[in-house]
């Protein structure tokens, strides 16, 4: 039974190195990228901290880089986190009991967080693999962004490497499993087509808000109630 | 970007975190919405797989990219370990792309 745990864990832990791994890729081009479009070293670094949302980060300075307003990169940033308040109400169990798990715990509730926590059968599993996987990517991300930003433009583009496929593949193969289900399947393609549609023609973050209308799928064919 | 942009967005991401696990607690949800809940979690992490393997700004990513992840996909379904999946995802998409796909 020990032995089962160790092993799980290990491959738990194995899982993780590698997601952790990717994102220090992405932060040190984050780092390095920003420094390029001209922010002081130390800016990329705070907003890594405070912020910790890969996808709104890039975004955000791109946006100003391309000569948007900070304003307009506020908000572009904001629409496309707008997804982790139905991701927290989906895993908010897993942070644990306590105020101080809460308060910190939110802080880590990124994508790999929540594949990893829903992709694990048990409640402790879910918890060990959601603190596990935040900690661990919050180490890598904000290391190699101060690393990213000290080297510059040393760096090259991370598509070179295809770490843009890294991500998306890692996210389909911990949502594999709950996609055994054949109404979360429905769902799933449904909302999928729903953002890809919808992406030509509204700002990053709302096509991914508007998949929730694959929801539909989970109300047809029920009994009436009431 | 200045910092008090960086502490606008840093607030406000923070802001949405925290709704989820808090307003949870408040609401006796029925095993239905739960379930409901971790539905759309699943429908969300799948949107994003689609949008950010088919499409780069508005347009799209050219194949290099959805290929890398299907094979990606394909691998995981094999059960191949989550390591591998990863690495032949980002290397099938890299060799593509050396190809000039």
């Amino acid at each position: 039974m020990r032995s089962i745990w160790r092993t799980l864990d290990q491959r738990l832990l194995r899982d993780v190195a590698a997601v952790a791994a990717g994102a220090a890729v992405s932060g040190a081009s984050f780092g390095a990228i920003s420094v390029a479009a001209g922010l002081p070293w130390w800016l990329p670094v705070v907003m890594s901290l405070l912020v910790f949302a890969g996808g709104s980060q890039f975004m955000a300075v791109g946006i100003v880089a391309a000569g948007g307003s900070p304003a307009a990169a506020v908000l572009a940033g904001l629409v496309l986190n707008a997804r982790h308040l139905p991701f927290g109400l989906a895993v908010g169990d897993v942070l644990g009991r306590g105020l101080v798990a809460r308060l910190v715990g939110s802080h880590l509730l990124i994508d790999e967080t929540v594949a990893f926590a829903l992709a694990q059968r048990d409640p402790a599993r879910a918890r060990a693999a959601y603190w596990s996987c935040g900690v661990a990517l919050f180490g890598a991300w904000n290391a190699s962004v101060v690393a990213g930003a000290l080297a510059g433009q040393a760096i090259g583009d991370p598509a070179a490497f295809g770490l843009d496929a890294a991500f998306p593949a890692a996210l389909l193969a911990l949502t594999l499993p709950a996609l055994k289900d054949r109404k979360t399947r429905h769902a799933a393609l449904l909302g999928s087509a729903v953002a890809l549609a919808t992406t030509p023609f509204l700002p990053a973050g709302l096509p991914v808000l508007l998949a929730l209308g694959g929801l539909v799928v989970a109300f047809s064919g029920k009994a009436v109630r009431a | 970007m200045t910092l008090t942009a960086v502490l606008v967005l840093a607030v406000g991401t923070y802001a949405f975190r925290l709704a989820g696990p808090l307003l949870r607690d408040r609401l006796a949800l029925p095993a239905k919405a739960r379930e409901l809940m971790s539905m759309s979690a699943t429908v969300l992490l799948v949107a994003l797989v689609a949008t950010s393997s088919l499409m780069k700004g508005q347009g799209f990513a050219g194949w290099a990219l959805p290929v890398g992840v299907l094979v990606g996909g394909l691998a995981a379904w094999r059960k191949a370990p989550f390591v591998v999946v990863v690495l032949l995802a980002a290397a099938t998409t890299a060799g593509l792309r050396l190809l000039g796909a």
